[in-house]
């Protein structure tokens, strides 16, 4: 099976270049990128126009809740991966907070299986740290890393105890895998509704200090000193964090760290803006002003390497209570490629480059995909195909996603995947899942 | 419509305008509440619900006889009552009241921000009664009406208010309100009880009382919660009441003509002194009296004014 993606604006993320070509796959692979090759394509083989589209390899979303199984009324693996097809993703990692937790191999080959036989786009699965996420003993990590996962975490609560997350991160390291860290001081973080700050002491909700996130990023930094095992840390959010890790980073400590499009484009302001709309809720709450402009200068100078969008669906009675009742989290997979294009990209806070990056290269590396996250011969033939210019208005009512949860509802837009391509097939196109 | 609102919810997005209109109209509905036969019929026809989450006998009473004197129907419906004890949503006992045809609901929610919730989800007005620790916009009012009377202006007022200002939405209607009319807004506090960035707004805070009461023209004490005590953020009642219990001797370093104030319900000996609770600068129970007077003032600028 061939495709050939004709004339479009290649963007390379490893060269940081952006030139015109064209992208030969065959078999699941990319055989050929340059200006050109199209014509080395055999008779019959399809062809995509992507004449005025920025051709990048297929997105990354390392930060996903799919939901499945259990908590199927949210989201679920056809969905989910509906859902990161339209958004210009081909590969989503996804969190192992599902009913049954993924502690095992046999969950994690469920996982497998079920993407396989229905899924649209790569699904690899995370395995918890511990077992049922109760923070008590490891979960099988050996087991499920055969089994495929491509790192571990907690995700939704930290690993508490200090001696646990030391043992995580030996054990892990064997695996070479990462240990995602939710960092949250549970107690700092007790009953918090919002970031602590003026805004929190206005609405009168109970705040999250950006110290609850930063003192437990330090004292897993300080493990992995003591472990060697590889940390990498979810949806950072204060700027505080960012000091500890750049602190890390001079030690020589390996430390990753992704932001989420909504810690970079959105401030605790907007809870007291909306009235108290509960899609502002979101656990690392949405921070103050400087938090937001630290998130926008770490992916600018690229200290923040990865882009996750903490995708996390719930349906309308899960949101549709008084504040301090209702769930934490936003979905992101449909809305990140636009709202990173205007208002990151577009606003000037960082370039196309450093923000493709992120969500390809960047995610690849952290997961240690080696086929993917390039866009070069020998890479899987996994492509998002993107138009930068098209206007739109963020509507959830035609999300994929099973959930609506999203603090952009009503934005107006400029950019989408004009098309997604997995493994060779166009699996998006044209507002229509072509599977 | 009259007021520039539709729902009573916050003193902070309330206009100066809409809460000067407010304080006249009490001013002139005040008298209702001495004459002999207390009814005038205003909102003759009207339905008003108080839906009480938290218990408050003086709130919700205050609401029912304001809406009385006018005329209005009153349904009142308690957490102990209503559906919620048997699981259902605020969202579907509030979408049920107005199916009912409720003219105006006037709730009392321990959640911040349900009042805004509420108001998004029906037609009919929303006084907020109390929301967790957000505001209670009435308890503003009345405070600044009884302010008003008695030193005719707020403005350049200096305004003490002493307590857990931290978990007070009393502490929050009354600092945008007082601030917005000129008025001279400091806290003193245990710092565990004082909210953060109080001085971005030009409030000053206080750890110690005695260096915030000096020049003080209105000593407003708030009612210490006990259970801070139980969270940790207080090492005990009794350094509480050694350390911040207005008294006799605290309240004389405020002006001699200073006013005296408290929400209620009083903690008597732990906030209060009792010499100064029934001393001649208290206005503890005037404020109840102006509280009906502000609430009719609401009602009828929010109800009144459409129908005629
Ligand atoms: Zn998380």
């Amino acid at each position: 099976m061939t495709l050939v993606i004709k004339g479009g604006r290649l963007l390379c993320p490893e060269r940081g270049t952006v030139e015109e070509g064209d992208v030969l796959c065959r078999d699941g692979l990319i055989e050929a990128v340059g200006p050109g090759v199209a014509a080395g394509a055999p008779a019959g083989a399809e062809v995509f126009d992507a004449r005025g589209l920025l051709v990048v390899p297929g997105l990354i979303d390392m930060h996903v809740h799919l939901r499945d199984p259990g908590l199927e009324y949210k989201e679920d693996i056809v969905s989910g991966t509906r859902a990161a097809a339209a958004g210009g993703f081909t590969t989503v990692a996804c969190m192992p907070n599902t009913s049954p937790v993924v502690d095992h191999a046999a969950m994690v080959s469920y996982i497998v299986g079920r993407a396989r036989q229905v899924g649209v786009v790569n699904v690899l699965p995370i395995g918890a740290v511990t077992k049922g996420l109760a923070g008590k003993e490891l979960a099988e990590i050996g087991d499920m890393s055969q089994a495929g996962i491509v790192g571990i975490s907690d995700d939704g609560q930290p690993v508490w105890n200090g001696e646990l997350m030391r043992t995580a991160l030996q054990y892990s390291s064997m695996y070479g895998i990462p240990v995602i860290a939710h960092s949250e001081d549970r107690h700092l973080a007790e009953e918090g509704q919002m970031h602590y700050g003026a805004w929190s002491a206005v609405l009168g909700l109970r705040g999250i200090p950006a110290v609850a996130e930063a003192a437990m990023i330090a004292r897993d930094c300080m493990l992995v000193e003591l472990t060697g095992g590889r940390l990498h840390v979810a949806h950072v959010s204060t700027e505080l964090s960012l000091s500890v890790i750049a602190w890390a980073r001079a030690r020589g400590i390996a430390v990753t760290c992704e932001v989420t499009p909504h810690h970079l484009t959105l401030t605790d302001e907007e809870v007291a803006r909306t009235g108290y709309d509960t899609s502002t809720k979101v656990n690392p709450p949405l921070r103050g002003p400087a938090d937001v402009e630290a998130m926008r200068k770490g992916l600018r100078e690229g200290f923040i390497e990865a882009i996750g969008s903490d995708h996390a669906p719930h349906s309308r009675d899960d949101k549709d209570v008084e504040y301090n009742f209702a769930a934490n989290g936003v979905i992101g997979l449909e809305t990140t490629v636009p709202v990173l294009l205007t208002e990151i990209v577009g606003k000037g806070h960082a370039d196309l480059v450093t923000v493709v990056r992120a969500m390809t290269l960047g995610p690849a590396r952290i997961l240690g995909l080696e086929r993917k996250g390039r866009l070069a011969a020998g890479m899987d033939a996994d492509l998002a195909i993107l138009d930068l210019d098209h206007p739109w208005r963020i509507d959830p009512a035609a999300f994929k996603s099973k959930s609506r949860n999203t603090p952009f509802a009503g934005w107006e837009v400029r950019g989408l995947a004009a098309a997604t391509v997995v493994a060779g097939r166009v699996v998006w196109r044209d507002g229509q899942i072509c599977v | 419509m009259l007021l520039g609102t539709r729902d009573i919810l916050s003193l902070r997005e309330m206009s100066r305008d809409d809460m000067a209109l407010i304080l006249d109209t009490a001013e002139s509905l005040r008298e209702i509440i001495y004459r002999p036969i207390k009814k005038v019929p205003t909102l003759r026809g009207k339905t008003v619900v108080t839906f009480f989450h938290e218990a408050s006998t003086r709130t919700r009473t205050s609401f029912e006889l304001a809406a009385k004197y006018m005329s209005a129907d009153t349904v009142s419906l308690s957490a102990s009552t209503s559906a919620l004890v048997k699981g259902e949503s605020l969202k579907d006992t509030a979408l049920t009241l107005e199916a009912m045809g409720s003219d105006c609901i006037i709730m009392r929610h321990g959640v911040s921000g349900s009042c805004h919730y509420l108001a998004r989800m029906v037609d009919a007005p929303v006084i907020n009664a109390g929301d967790g620790m957000h505001e209670h916009p009435t308890q503003g009012l009345l405070d600044m009406f009884t302010i008003r009377r008695h030193k005719g202006s707020l403005e350049g007022l200096r305004v003490v208010l002493v307590g857990d200002s931290l978990h007070s939405r009393v502490a929050r209607s009354n600092i945008w309100g007082l601030s917005k009319f000129g008025a001279e807004v400091s806290l003193a506090g245990p710092a565990t009880l004082l909210p953060e960035g109080m001085g971005a707004i030009g409030v000053k805070s206080f750890a110690r009382v005695e260096d915030a009461l000096p020049g003080a023209d209105v000593v407003m004490v708030l009612r210490l919660q006990r259970e801070r005590q139980g969270k940790g953020l207080l090492p005990s009642l009794r350094e509480y009441a050694r350390l911040y219990c207005i008294n006799g001797r605290r309240l004389a370093l405020a002006k001699p003509d200073a006013l005296l104030m408290h929400p209620g319900p009083m903690n008597r000996g732990i906030e209060i002194g009792t010499d100064v609770a029934d001393g001649p600068q208290s206005l503890i129970t005037e404020q109840v009296t102006n509280g009906v007077a502000v609430r009719m003032a609401i009602l009828y600028l929010l109800l009144g004014g459409a129908s005629e």
